[in-house]
């Protein structure tokens, strides 16, 4: 039997980034709100201490902070004939669990989007004309501005306190930081990070070639620093344990460092773990949620929770699935091209080169994970795309981000995986390997989706989520694009070799080697209710009272790390509610 | 088997002064730390079968060889740390989803499709390299010459020997399992005196290199220290 509790004003799904904001936001406004976590509880200490999180093993390697298959996966298949198969060991992608998210185990990489990604399809029709859109590119303008977003990306910055070099501060260039930037309302709240040799190196070779290197912006403190909330972040200390790991220093900006304490301290808000949401309840007319259930570990029982808001803030591949189980929206259907709930899932194309030099000792291990330099000068606003024959961009970026083993030594090609050879190989060329990557963009298909899959069940017998994707041959295009620009800044470095892993014509996804935890679409945003799956301000077309947070919210993936914009959206979202629903609840566009 | 020193191996740099009296410090107090555990022969598999812990103790030994210059998996306890890793979590497969309908002769691409745990993979697997050999060589594994062994390992690696699309992972798990071995932290069993850290040059769990990104070229002069606060 179901056990129903007290009602309450907001149930949000999910304690991670968007759900620490949004409880922050709608706390102070003095709702009564209850988050409901279904992974454990997450402080710095204990779980991040010294010296027991520096477990490659434990974290690194069997994925300790991440969800177990076991107890929420997906299926995929690489096409709409193929049968889907689960996901049943991570690889490709690492989904967070418990309190804190994605947020605590990220790399804390924190960019903006472009202004033209924004509004991506306009751009290309208006620069190039519709035509060179491929039939089954279904790239779809944001119906927010990034002029509208911006007060709100500043926010969230300075909340987590980023540290970088501003390129742009209302139209004005400046030395040193990204020229090709959308334009800042100011600079960023802390100094840029230290530079490994390897950036160092990446840096003077691109400027060298007319290029324009920057620091990466990094959610990484380098200065003692207060947020809004009274949050402190100490500076970070290159430990070299970032992704796949809590932060042990209390530099990392994440939920646990800029926000959770002071919102555990609100009387009005309050949140439960190892509670997980099974579907969100619809009102008899369908028009309103009622509120969630869920599962309460402890207890044993479903429970119900009335509340008169439901927030989806899990990570965006539960929030899809939480629509698709509980009806928000009309599924998508590939063939006819209507539907909208699971429409344009899309990931990251991303490619590098590698670079041996016996001369230099990197020292791997002394690493941060948004150290490294950037160019931005193939982004998407600086490529013809009628003439380069894609659509798309890259960042492309050098900095060693960790030296930690089992994850990986870089070989030059040819050397056995094993044996002598091998042995004298990682001797060799342990901190002697750099790498040059390109981080890109990838469009949204016609045939890339998520769906209820017809067979595999999870533990509480609901239908897996099915995950339908495969790389294009206009993200390959743009890879092997990037290839031809970073091969030329490998050889100005002159290493003793380099080798390169593009994508190439023909390659197909491959769940095992880990490439990215980026996976965004399937509960996009838009202004017309039969192309999206929310408003512009992330409210369900269909339940006005259910907001889905979060990367599920984008058309298509822009070619940056998706946090800054998953972070400016929520404070976006934050403000529509705070300003224009709770005094008058109904559909805001 | 006397580890290499730190410095004057690795790196080839000659300390001088307090620096190197320091380091001959450091040397000394890794014997003082920890007494030795019992030596691998002595060692009772928690998992493993005698026939299974030769053929790990065989494969081991070739995978990551030992040398003049630096320990191998055998020196590194790896084995110990396979036999560990059986028994629990990983082992069990308990973190991945495990339900049916399988397809183990699934594109590769699609990941894990195999009904079995590690710890069943490792154990039919070894049964079915044993059963080659036997067939081919006429002796298990382990009783092959170590040439003998290279060349059958050589062969599973390049899928050359057929085995069943259930265990088609096996020679990849052993492989991973094994660097695991010689890189994880020694509380796990391999990784013995942080042999694998000595090797490469990777300082354990110090996790502290603020003052360092400042000196490109200067070498890190302290070798590792593991979660336990043993020194190598």
């Amino acid at each position: 039997m179901a056990r129903t509790d007290p009602k309450k004003d907001v149930v949000i799904v999910g304690l991670g980034w968007t759900g620490a904001i949004m409880g922050m936001e709608l706390a102070n406004e003095g709702l009564e709100i209850l988050a409901l976590e279904r992974g454990p509880d997450r402080y710095t200490v204990p779980d991040f201490k010294y010296p027991d999180v520096i477990d490659e093993l434990k974290y690194g390697i069997r994925f300790g902070f991440m969800q177990k298959p076991r107890n929420s996966t997906l299926t995929v298949r690489r096409g709409l004939d193929e049968v889907a198969r689960p996901y049943r060991q991570l690889g490709s992608f690492l989904p967070g669990d418990g309190v804190g998210g994605a947020g605590i185990h990220w790399n804390g990489q924190t960019w903006r989007p472009m202004e033209e990604e924004f509004r991506l399809r306009s751009y290309v029709e208006e620069s190039f004309g519709a035509e060179i859109i491929p039939e089954d590119m279904t790239i779809q303008d944001w119906g927010v501005t990034y002029e509208e977003l911006e007060p709100h990306f500043d926010r969230f910055e300075y909340m987590a306190g980023i540290a970088g070099q501003a390129g742009n501060i209302q139209g004005e260039i400046q030395e040193g930081g990204n020229p090709f930037e959308a334009p800042r309302s100011r600079g960023f709240p802390l100094p840029p990070m230290k530079q490994g040799l390897d950036a160092q190196m990446f840096a003077d070779a691109a400027r060298g070639m007319g290029l324009h290197p920057f620091p990466r912006p990094a959610g990484n403190a380098t200065a003692p620093y207060v947020n809004e909330y009274g949050m402190q972040l100490g500076p970070c200390n290159y430990c070299g344990f970032c992704e796949r790991y809590g932060c042990l220093n209390y530099s990392k900006s994440s939920p646990q460092t800029c926000i959770l304490d002071a919102l555990r301290r609100k009387p009005n808000f309050s949140y439960r773990v190892n509670s997980e949401v099974l579907r969100v309840e619809l009102a008899e007319d369908r028009q309103t949620a009622t509120g969630v259930t869920y599962w309460d570990e402890e207890a044993q029982e479903e429970v119900f929770q009335p509340a008169d808001i439901v927030l989806l803030c899990a990570y965006q591949l539960h929030n899809v699935h939480l629509m698709l189980l509980s009806g928000i929206g009309q599924p998508y259907d590939p063939t006819t091209g209507e539907g909208v709930t699971g429409k344009n899932y899309a990931y990251q194309m991303n490619g590098g080169t590698t670079l041996f030099f016996r001369e230099h000792d990197f020292k791997p291990f002394a690493a941060a994970g948004s150290n490294g330099m950037s160019i931005d000068d193939y982004a998407i606003n600086r490529i013809d795309f009628a003439a380069e024959g894609f659509i798309g961009g890259s960042y492309i970026t050098a900095g060693i981000s960790n030296g930690q083993p089992i994850r990986g030594i870089s070989l030059p090609r040819g050397t056995p995986s094993w044996g002598p050879e091998w042995k004298a190989g990682i001797r060799e060329w342990y901190g002697h390997a750099m790498s040059i990557g390109s981080h890109g963009s990838n469009m949204s298909y016609r045939d890339c989706y998520l769906d209820l899959d017809p067979t595999y069940t999870d533990r509480h017998g609901r239908p897996l989520m099915r995950m339908t994707f495969n790389w294009k041959p206009n993200d390959i295009r743009m890879t092997q694009f990037m290839r031809s620009k970073i091969e030329p800044i490998a050889e100005a470095m002159a290493p003793d070799s380099w080798q390169s892993s593009y994508k190439a014509e023909g390659a197909q996804y491959d769940v095992r080697p880990y490439q990215t935890t980026h996976n965004v679409g399937g509960a996009i945003m838009g202004t017309d209710p039969n192309t999206s799956a929310v408003n512009r301000y992330l409210q369900a077309w269909t339940q006005h009272n259910v907001f889905s947070l979060g990367a599920g919210a984008f058309p298509q993936n822009i070619q940056y790390n998706p946090t800054g914009a998953v972070g400016a959206l929520a404070y976006w979202t934050a403000e529509a509610i705070r300003r224009d629903y709770l005094p008058n609840p109904r559909p805001l566009m | 088997m006397p580890l290499p020193d730190w410095k004057t191996t690795r790196r080839g740099f000659i300390g001088g002064g307090a620096a190197g009296a320091a380091l001959g410090a450091m040397a000394l107090r890794v014997e003082a730390q920890q007494a030795e555990p019992p030596s691998l022969t002595e060692y009772t598999p928690e998992f493993f079968g005698a026939e299974e812990w030769a053929f790990v103790m065989a494969a081991c030994a070739l995978l990551i060889p030992s040398d003049d210059s630096s320990p191998g998996a055998i020196e590194a306890r790896v084995p110990v740390f396979i036999d560990l890793q059986m028994t629990g979590e990983f082992g069990a497969a308990s973190d991945w989803y495990m339900e049916g309908p399988h397809d183990p002769s699934a594109d590769p691409l699609l990941g894990y499709q195999s009904p079995l745990t590690p710890a069943e993979i490792y154990r039919q697997g070894i049964a079915a390299v044993n059963d080659w050999c036997s067939r081919s060589h006429d002796a298990v594994f382990a009783d092959l010459p170590p040439e003998t062994q290279l060349e059958v390992l050589t062969a599973l690696d390049a899928d050359e020997i057929e085995l069943a699309p259930e265990i088609r992972d096996f020679f990849n798990l052993l492989l991973q399992n094994t660097k695991e071995g010689f890189f994880a932290d020694p509380m796990y069993g391999g990784n013995h005196r942080m042999a694998g850290w000595l090797h490469v040059g990777f300082p354990g769990a110090r996790a502290s290199y603020l003052e360092w990104m400042d000196k490109p070229g200067v070498p890190y002069p302290l070798g590792p220290v593991a979660i336990s606060g043993e020194r190598g």
